[in-house]
């Protein structure tokens, strides 16, 4: 079944030389299945030798510079806007389009932000949101993924295809029959049907799959003769093993879903249910017009959480990519 | 009595599938299937119930100009931001795989616009975009360039929204880069250097097409990215001026949450799931053979 | 023993909970505000008077965002089968609540000559959106008008008299000429006037249409105007202020950013809300005034803002509650009081003679502004299909405003769209 490989999704990182290495490769200078497979540089064809050794060294530190000088200009405009977030929210209202240096520091945008919306009603709202889909995900994809990767059942493979359709059609373009259903199923306005269409997530139950069926078949068969039932081995054997898998998934569905906006704000209807994206936009688009001081405070109070546990955990949260081989 | 493994195995598998199924099937199959069928009856109104009307919304889809402009702006859209997010995304992966100093700093600022969410630094850019005062006519006043109505234009308002795209995805984009080029063995790059090769040259040669798994997993990301995302659309100029910058998406919330008109809205949905199921056919048949069995 | 006491007090505590219910009427209402703004502390304020002056109902508000998401979630509500009793919502939702079922005319309640004379007290601009076919759909409420707002130091700056607001047309071209600045390479750094043309351009076009003394609609609600000639002279002048004029910026002028832009001293002259008046005054740090909109063949201003509706499925009991509510609260003295409050327009006549109002118009004479022009305004633009008519014209507006069609053109593409839409929906 070809879709079972390549479906686009992330390859594991134990498949990438042994896919590349297939025949019939394209034709080029440098063959880099070998390359990778070998990791023997003299197996690396010849490459035109171009440059005297002085005239590369001269490139490269002149290089290095400019480099260094893009990657910094990169970072600083890509930073700019939570800068400006910053810089806005912490000084009075006179200066939030005015960048004197001598501008005083205030707390007032916070607290009157704070005191202008249920803010705490909100930041609830979505931490319950994101915990209680989380949770969900967490199971329904890792039952999923186990079955997909080590059960051989009748209809599996369409099954398979039929679950990869929702990496494309994903819920957030179903915004009009889905807002039909959660109608008709009585739960509009509420967390749950927030986080209901994202439960079974294609992209979790990619994921598990591709990381379970890397879980060598003696280590399984081992368990299995010790007596181990299906579940004690899910338990015991494939999730400790995916561990940095869960956590990158996990990484990316909270940031989702704390960040998601249009189906929340079509699903909800009250301070009850409203995630801090919503309520951020019902407070942003009054009839006075924009306020800045505010808004940027409210902004940073919304993103707050995501933004200290990323400060915190930035290393873990890089790392858990790389090792989930997530690439 | 245990039962045979093979049976088993089809009851243990079904079984465990079960639940994301049941959600699977409710929330991405059956409305599927429902926008087919709600895209040929009519849209039902206080006491008229729905009656069946054929192609007659896909008639007045046909002949609806602010429908082909959704379109027409979704595709160019999709054409600019998603070559450009993927090409910074491996730009910015490359320069903080490096040695660089203040490296964590700048990785962090490639990757923050990932985490704040865009209906909030939408408003941000808002003021970025503002005439007179906003900063992108403060920085270039500086140059003595005069001010521009950047949102509130017919030429710029489509690409402004797209810079914010590409400025929210790219650094999400960057990581899985990042990922991939840690897993390529540093010591292709030296054997290539002491072959003598140019940096770019490695690059283009050796690097690049080790990471075509990860371009090809970023390029589909980028698709439904381009497609799903509208909600800076919502704060920043819903949709003008004169519906210059609606995508199909935002024009699809249009039509089914302030129109109320279902039905119109499920024809649409459905030019959408078209071009999303084309997108996923032709990367499936096209780009996967493309890049293993060429 | 202990289980015949226990009995005894069941039965009397439903005994006490069923008197209560007979005497008790429950009404709810969704109400168009951010929740935890100043604005709900109002109203949380006024229902408690209420109650406590009327011991048989209770009033639940309930805070439903925007106006936009206050229709959604009441048409949803109506849809599950539980509206809500009353509502206060755009008076333009007034067609579309009528096509979806909805609501019931005020008349039907009407019985006494004392609600008949009720009725009657609004200012009759405000009634002009909340009739039609002869019957009474909406209480007017939370309701604005636009005015035009100036910053008196750049009137002086201009050598223009600060207390001189443009009374027409013709002056407001002049004046914003003056106002007008450019540095030495001809960048503009201020304009001399913004009106704004963002998300809902129609509401302020009807400024000058209704001053080029033309309507857009008919009390049906069943017809546009927008290819009339004299519309689409409106709309050759708010094209002109930018494009031959260059006293306004050129393309769409945010609605969210012209205040922020007036207080920047970025423009001279804004259009935009009288809610905007308590905004204005806290932020500019310069003395500034509020006149009534220009005149051209007439003075004129659309009217904006919120309605009471009465929602179907409520028992007699219940509406009879409703009315006693939206009564009291439109009674002159509470009028007065929301208007002091909120900044929006008393809606009643008596409620500006009240003496807390002489009061606070004595201290704050921009107030009565908004109502001294009550008399030349007109109802904002609302028909049947409302969202889809209204966005047919302010493409056509946008694509006008933005060079895009020549407003004779825009107008015809409007109005020819208006005309599909408005015919299907009569089929």
């Amino acid at each position: 079944m070809r879709g079972e490989h390549h479906m686009g999704g992330p390859e594991m990182a134990p498949q990438t030389p042994q896919r590349s290495a297939r025949p019939g490769t394209p034709v080029t200078l440098l063959d880099p299945p070998a390359l990778s497979a070998s990791r023997e540089t003299r197996d690396a064809p010849r490459l035109r030798d171009s440059f005297t050794d002085s005239d590369r060294r001269g490139r490269l530190s002149f290089g290095w510079a400019l480099e260094t000088a893009a990657a910094w200009l990169l970072g600083g405009l890509w930073i700019l806007p939570l800068a400006y977030a910053f810089w806005t929210a912490f000084h009075p209202r006179e200066y939030s389009t005015r960048f004197a240096p001598t501008a005083p520091l205030t707390l007032q945008n916070f607290v009157s932000a704070w005191d202008a919306a249920p803010f705490a009603r909100y930041f609830l709202n979505s931490f319950l949101l994101v915990t209680i889909t989380l949770a969900a995900q967490l199971v329904l994809c890792t039952l999923a993924a186990y079955a997909f990767a080590r059960f051989s059942f009748r209809g599996r493979d369409v099954v398979f295809v039929l679950v990869l359709m929702q990496l494309m059609v994903m819920p957030d373009v179903l915004i009009v029959e889905n807002y039909r259903t959660m109608s008709r199923l009585g739960i509009l306005d509420t967390v749950v049907a927030i986080g209901l269409p994202y439960m079974a997530s294609a992209f979790g139950i990619f994921l598990l799959r591709q990381t379970f069926k890397t879980v060598p078949r003696e280590l399984d068969e081992a368990a299995r003769v010790e007596g181990a039932g299906f579940l004690t081995m899910l338990w015991k054997l494939y999730v400790p093993l995916a561990k940095p898998v869960y956590v990158a998934y996990a990484l990316v569905s909270v940031s989702y879903h704390w960040n998601n906006f249009l189906w929340p704000l079509i699903v909800t209807n009250s301070v009850g249910s409203r995630p801090v994206t919503v309520g951020l936009q019902v407070f942003s688009s009054g009839d006075q017009g924009v306020d800045w001081s505010i808004i940027t405070a409210a902004t940073l109070l919304t993103s707050g959480p995501l933004l200290v546990a990323f400060l915190l955990f930035q290393r873990q949260f890089v790392q858990s990519f790389m090792r989930a081989g997530i690439r | 009595m245990r039962l045979p493994v093979g049976i088993r195995a089809q009851v243990y598998g079904w079984l465990l599938l079960l639940p994301a199924l049941v959600l699977l099937v409710t929330f991405t199959h059956y409305p599927t299937v429902t926008t087919l069928y709600h895209s040929l009856m009519s849209t039902p109104k206080g006491a008229r119930p729905a009656v069946w009307v054929g192609a007659d919304n896909y008639h007045a889809m046909a002949a609806d100009p602010v429908f082909w402009q959704s379109l027409r702006n979704s595709a160019f859209y999709a054409l600019g931001t998603i070559p450009i997010s993927i090409a910074l995304a491996l730009l910015m992966a490359v320069l903080v795989n490096g040695k660089l100093p203040g490296r964590g700093f700048v990785r962090l600022a490639y990757f923050t616009p990932t985490i704040l969410p865009m209906i909030a630094v939408a408003n941000i850019w808002l003021f970025f975009y503002t005439p007179g005062y906003g900063l992108l006519d403060q920085v270039l006043g500086v140059f003595g360039i005069g001010s521009h109505n950047w949102l509130g234009s017919r030429a710029s308002a489509l690409p402004c929204l797209m810079a914010v795209a590409v400025w929210k995805d790219a650094g999400f984009f960057m990581i899985f880069y990042l990922a991939a080029l840690q897993g390529i063995a540093p010591a292709l790059g030296e054997a290539a250097a002491i072959e003598g090769a140019g940096r770019w040259y490695v690059f283009r040669r050796v690097t690049f097409p080790l990471l075509m798994p990860t371009t090809l997993f970023v390029l589909v990301n980028a698709i439904i990215s381009s497609f799903r995302l509208v909600d800076h659309i919502v704060v920043m100029t819903r949709g003008g001026p004169d519906n210059t910058s609606s995508l199909l998406l935002y024009y699809i919330y249009d039509v089914g949450f302030k129109f109320w008109d279902t039905s119109y809205a499920a024809a649409l949905t459905m030019v959408l799931l078209a071009i999303l199921a084309t997108a996923a056919i032709v990367q499936f048949a096209f780009l996967e053979r493309r890049i293993h069995y060429q | 023993m202990r289980r015949v006491a226990g009995v005894m007090l069941a039965v009397m505590i439903a005994g006490w909970a069923g008197a209560a219910s007979a005497q008790t009427t429950e009404i709810s209402f969704y109400y168009p505000v951010a929740v935890g703004g100043p604005v709900t502390k109002i109203i949380d304020g006024l229902t408690a008077d209420f109650e406590k002056e009327n011991p048989g109902i209770k009033v639940k508000p309930i805070y439903a965002g925007t106006y936009q998401e206050s229709i959604v979630k009441a048409l949803t509500a109506v849809k599950s089968g539980e509206p809500p009793q009353t509502s206060v919502l755009l008076s333009t939702d007034m067609f579309t609540l009528i096509d979806e079922d909805a609501i019931l005319p005020w008349d039907d309640l009407i019985k006494t000559p004392d609600d008949r004379a009720w009725l009657k007290s609004c200012f009759p601009a405000f009634m002009l959106n909340s009739q039609t076919g002869g019957k009474t759909w909406g209480i007017p409420f939370q309701r604005s008008t636009i005015v035009l707002y100036w910053n008196k130091d750049a009137f002086k700056d201009a050598g223009l008299d600060p207390e001189r607001p443009p009374a027409n047309w013709t002056e407001m071209v002049d004046v914003g000429k003056k106002l007008t600045r450019r540095d030495a390479s001809g960048n503009v750094t201020q304009w001399g006037i913004q009106v704004p043309s963002s998300g809902f351009p129609y509401w302020l076009f009807q400024g000058f249409t209704t001053q080029n003394d033309v309507l857009l609609m008919n009390e049906a609600g069943t017809q546009t105007y927008y290819d009339k000639p004299a519309v689409v002279e409106a709309l050759q002048y708010w094209v002109d202020l930018s494009q031959k004029h260059k006293v306004m910026p050129a393309g769409i002028i945010e609605w969210g950013t012209t205040p922020k832009d007036f207080f920047e001293k970025k423009t001279a002259m804004m259009w935009t809300t009288t809610g905007n008046l308590t905004n204005v005054r806290t932020n500019a740090k310069f003395p500034f005034g509020v006149a009534m909109l220009p005149a051209n063949k007439r003075r004129g201003s659309p009217t904006g803002g919120g309605n009471f509706y009465l929602f179907k499925k409520s028992t007699p009991a219940q509406q009879a509650a409703v009315l006693k509510f939206v009564k009291w609260i439109t009674s002159p003295r509470r009028a007065a009081e929301w208007g002091i409050d909120t900044g929006y327009v008393a809606v009643r006549p008596e409620a500006w003679d009240t003496p807390e109002m002489k009061k606070y118009v004595a201290g704050f004479p921009f107030a009565a502004v908004a109502r001294d022009q009550l008399q030349y305004a007109v109802a904002e633009l609302s028909t049947h299909e409302n969202q889809r008519v209204t966005k047919a014209l302010n493409d056509g507006l946008q694509a006008a405003l933005t060079g895009a069609k020549t407003p004779a053109q825009a107008m015809k593409d409007a109005q020819a769209e208006a005309d599909r839409i408005l015919r299907s929906s009569r089929r």
